[in-house]
């Protein structure tokens, strides 16, 4: 069963991933801000981490980073999930290291297509 | 008294003033020799033996009659503030060094009148300072009991001539430049005139309280005296004609008289201690005359039927009672008072003599071809010798011709002589039509009647007293009687000759001055003069020169006598002053003047002129051409403080535009981050509902529950949505002015009360201690509840946001004044950052690093509040407390 980590301050929008990818059958965690995210991290490897950037105490590029020096989440894929939607926030995620950026609002079947696809190619 | 001792006290006595001067000298510019103290003593040069001997003669012989000499200045006092100013302005800018500069520069820089003006003054000041002479000589024989020797050279007096001689010659001419101020001198004079009054006032009183019984026990005596009740009388009409004549002398003579001049002038530091001046000098003048009366009288009846001198009054009284210490003490203020004017009077008579007489008409053409060096050595020689030689002339002038005139008489031709430079003195600050030609024929004319009216007479009374002249007049024309001109019999000869001179004087002055036109230099410095505080500042901008000139030339020019380094000094001031390129080759007007400026402390105002004229090349101007100038320069005048307001308003403008570009920039910054904001508010809830909206639509086998609950997310976010679109348009519309407020009658505890009721649920939730005193008093006044009750939810529910879950506390407190009323919400959270207390309120504001932090709220909140507060007339601001941050605003009870 693969893990997913679902990292975002809107709890709405968290209630709408958690059904979604539990229905996909992936094991869940859920952070409500980077601090969260990291203290997950640092028991769980997950195979994917949705993350949100605008969040209060750690945002989503300072989380990134602390994933991308941890040598055990090598495998792990980051999706940045926002509603920074301008050409250069999108081109400072990947350069972070994100696998994906996809822009808010976003379609859940494109968000679920975009997951599976990551893990297809990294088996 | 041995005359041995009394020299050896002299000599003393001249070792402390050669020491105090040094000292002064040494000290510079010191408030012990800067000040108006030092200034209104120096005047009291005007205090000369005249006074201290000659109005105790005065006063035993004619009664009252001392007086106006006294009233003359006194009078004059009052204007000197208007004139004297004037005066010293004129003098300052131009440099002038004495009163032969000062009257020759008004009138066209003309050589020909500094020369008349210096001789004149000469020979009205000579016999003055030999009658100094004479009265050191005198008083020095009475307190030695000694006779004065026929033989020159074993008479002791003598010796005190050539000791002054060599004391005033040294001390005179430490500086090339006469218009530099000599603070050795003016201390030393100072001191004196402290010295000679106080011994002055100590004889007087010596002589009224232990001589005497007091001033009444002397009027008693001396109203038994024969013709005391004529003597002390203005003797009516005729002799109050007399008195206004003297009074007219001597208002004239403390403008006039060289010493005077150079003293109140070309001496003074700060305008302003003319103000000290004005009440210092008369009660100076008072306190010495306060005694005259009371010794003169004493001396009377003392001295009854004995031929005694009454000028020696002074000595004679305590000799009389051998007391010789008060007789030495008299006799030392005697002598301060002769040798602060011998030593005053011969500085500035030297400096007319090397710069209006020597330079100009003798040895400029040498001093032309040398060096600095020797030209400055040469300058200082001269008027060295020539302070020398002054003196000694004095001294044998005395020994030969005025043996046996009184101290009065001979100081009272000498002002007659100098009253003669009157109008054209006086017609030079106020008068711009007094031409040059008016000026030396009215002085002319006036020199002429007072040698007819008072000096022939005197000096034919001493060969022949018995001469005819005197009653049959000129060829036996009665009519020309010396004493009675045309006449006028009810006048004393010195009133007498004072009248028909000053008349004639100044008749001619006037009609010469205005039959013939000036020439076009005449009517510059004209204008310079008589308007010198419209040019006090720039006053080279007044002076009107046409020509070639080449600085090269004029630079040279000043070499020769500046030397090298105060040459390119005063150069390099100049340029900067008149904002002028360093290497500019022509010269203009204004570089001619600064140079004539430069040259005439040194060699006098002909001179400068003579030798600026000598490397340039001048062009004709025409008077009217001149005027016109005169009349431009003005405008210009008037033109450039205009453009120079105009230019400050610019760069006023474009400091404000500068600025304005600068927050028109921040905004826009703020705004497209703003923007960045409001998208990212308005996306979220958008993103929620459409997630939830998408599961709804696409997954059927979704438990009811989880349907129900994710419809109800729809609905919280749409409402949330809508919220923040109202936010939007709120603040909008209270930007552009559209939103109004409605104020009714409210009580602002119920209002606090009721903003905070929608709140309790978020209150309890974080467990936070939020404290509001309910029962406080109501207070009551007009605003718009509705929206203060937003502006209080806003900064209550920023406050539950910032503070900590538990440990939280908020304390909302009101504080009434007469005014207005402030209300307080504290919150126990972080503070704000400082640089952003201010910038929080901007409608545009995110933290600093919102980019990354999410913000809290849409960073709309407190810019609402703003607007309402400020649409209520209040203010809203936030500060950093000890443990937390205040926001607090204030509403004005009447909108």
């Amino acid at each position: 069963m693969k893990k997913i980590l679902l990292v975002d301050d809107e709890p709405n929008i968290i209630m709408s991933l958690e059904y979604t990818f539990k229905k996909q059958n992936f094991e869940v965690f859920i952070a409500r801000d980077g601090q969260e995210a990291l203290d997950i991290l640092k028991t769980e490897q997950p195979d994917v981490i949705i993350l949100d950037i605008m969040m209060p105490n750690v945002d989503g590029y300072a989380t990134i980073e602390s994933i991308k020096k941890n040598e055990k989440l090598t495998h792990c894929k980051v999706i940045f999930l926002s509603a920074k939607n301008k050409e250069s926030d999108i081109e400072k995620g990947m350069q972070l290291g994100a696998d994906a950026y996809m822009t808010k609002p976003f379609s859940i079947k494109k968000l679920v297509d975009q997951v599976n696809e990551l893990l297809v190619s990294s088996d | 008294m041995n005359s041995g001792y009394l020299l050896v006290i002299l000599l003393l006595y001249l070792g402390l003033l050669f020491f105090i001067a040094q000292w002064a000298e040494r000290k510079g510019s010191s408030k012990w020799t800067n000040n108006p103290y030092v200034y209104s003593l120096s005047l009291a040069v005007y205090c000369t033996t005249w006074t201290y001997y000659g109005s105790i003669g005065v006063a035993a012989n004619s009664g009252l009659n001392f007086i106006p000499i006294y009233l003359g200045p006194v009078i004059a006092f009052p204007a000197w503030i208007l004139i004297l100013r004037k005066i010293i302005r004129i003098s300052r800018v131009n440099k002038i060094s004495s009163i032969a500069d000062f009257i020759s520069l008004r009138y066209g820089n003309s050589r020909f009148l500094g020369a008349l003006v210096t001789i004149i003054s000469l020979i009205a000041i000579l016999p003055y300072v030999g009658l100094q002479l004479k009265a050191i000589s005198e008083t020095f024989h009475i307190v030695t009991n000694s006779p004065e020797s026929t033989n020159v050279f074993l008479d002791t007096s003598t010796y005190v001539a050539l000791v002054l001689a060599l004391f005033a010659s040294f001390y005179g001419t430490r500086y090339v430049d006469a218009s530099e101020k000599r603070k050795g001198i003016v201390t030393a004079v100072a001191m004196e005139s402290v010295l000679k009054l106080f011994f002055f006032i100590i004889l007087g009183l010596y002589v009224t309280f232990f001589v005497f019984d007091g001033f009444e026990s002397i009027y008693e005596k001396a109203s038994l005296m024969e013709r005391f009740q004529e003597k002390n009388t203005i003797n009516g009409l005729e002799g109050g004609m007399n008195w206004m004549m003297l009074i007219i002398l001597s208002f004239f003579s403390i403008f006039l008289l060289p010493r005077q001049f150079h003293m109140s002038i070309v001496e003074n530091n700060r305008e302003k201690h003319i103000r000290t001046a004005i009440w210092l000098f008369p009660l100076y003048l008072l306190l010495f005359n306060v005694f005259v009366y009371p010794i003169a009288w004493g001396g009377n009846i003392l001295f009854e039927g004995k031929n005694v001198n009454p000028d020696m009054f002074s000595l004679l009284i305590p000799q009389l009672f051998d007391n010789t210490f008060m007789t030495v003490l008299v006799f030392l203020g005697g002598f301060s008072a002769a040798i602060s004017m011998i030593v005053v009077s011969s500085i500035t008579l030297s400096t007319m003599l090397s710069n209006n007489l020597l330079i100009p008409y003798g040895i400029l053409g040498s001093l032309q071809k040398d060096n600095q060096e020797n030209n400055s050595e040469r300058i200082v020689k001269i008027r060295r010798i020539g302070i020398f030689l002054m003196i000694i002339l004095a001294f044998i002038y005395y020994r030969y011709f005025i043996m046996d005139f009184s101290l009065v008489s001979v100081g009272m031709i000498s002002f007659v002589i100098v009253a003669q430079l009157g109008p054209a003195f006086f017609g030079a600050v106020f008068w711009k039509r007094g031409s040059q030609k008016g000026a030396v024929s009215g002085i002319i004319v006036g020199m002429l009647i007072c040698f007819y009216t008072i000096m022939l007479p005197f000096l034919l009374s001493s060969i022949n007293p018995d001469s005819k002249f005197f009653i049959e007049g000129f060829f036996g024309y009665t009519i020309l009687q010396p004493f009675q001109l045309f006449g006028l019999d009810y006048l004393d000869p010195i009133p007498h000759a004072l009248f028909w001179s000053l008349l004639f004087n100044i008749l001619v002055y006037m009609i010469v001055s205005v039959s013939f036109k000036a020439n076009y230099r005449e009517r510059n410095y004209a204008e310079m003069f008589v308007d010198i505080d419209k040019y006090i500042n720039n006053h080279e901008n007044a002076f009107v020169w046409k020509g070639t000139a080449y600085v090269s030339d004029i630079q040279k020019v000043l070499k020769r006598f500046l030397g090298e380094e105060r040459t390119n000094r005063a150069l390099s001031i100049f340029k900067m002053k008149y904002n002028i390129a360093p290497d500019y080759l022509m010269a203009d007007a204004r570089l001619v003047k600064f140079a004539e400026n430069l040259l005439t402390g040194h060699i006098g105002t002909a001179s400068a002129k003579i030798l600026i004229e000598s490397v340039t090349k001048e062009d004709k101007i025409s008077l009217p051409e001149v005027l016109k100038i005169l009349e431009e320069s003005k405008e210009n005048l008037i033109i450039n403080k205009k453009l120079t307001e105009t230019s400050n308003e610019l760069k006023e403008l474009s400091s404000q535009l500068k600025k304005a570009n600068q927050s028109l920039l921040l905004k826009d910054k703020q705004k497209d981050e703003f923007l960045d904001t409001v998208t990212h508010e308005l996306r979220t809830p958008i993103t929620a509902i459409r997630a939830a909206s998408e599961i709804l639509h696409d997954d059927d086998e979704i438990p009811e529950e989880l349907k129900k609950q994710f419809l109800q997310n729809i609905i919280t976010e749409s409402d949330r949505l809508n919220r923040l679109i109202d936010k939007i348009l709120d603040l909008e519309k209270f930007e552009t002015g559209k939103q109004k407020i409605y104020p009714t009658q409210g009580n602002i505890v119920q209002t606090i009360s009721k903003s905070l009721s929608p709140l309790q649920q978020l209150i309890s939730n974080k467990n936070i201690h939020v404290e509001f005193d309910e029962n406080q008093p109501a207070v009551l006044f007009d605003y718009d509840e509705e929206r203060i009750i937003q502006v209080i939810t806003n900064l209550v529910s920023n406050a539950i946001k910032f503070t900590n879950e538990k440990s939280g506390i908020i304390i909302i407190t009101i504080a009434e004044k007469e005014e207005d009323l402030k209300v307080n919400v504290f919150n126990n959270g972080k503070g704000v950052n400082p640089e952003d207390l201010v910038s929080i309120f901007d409608k545009f504001y995110q933290s600093n690093n919102q980019n990354i932090k999410k913000p809290i709220g849409s960073g709309l909140g407190l810019a609402i509040c703003k607007q309402i507060i400020e649409a209520h007339k209040g203010k809203i601001w936030a500060e950093n407390v000890q443990n937390g941050v205040t926001f607090s605003f204030t509403l004005p009870k009447k909108i």
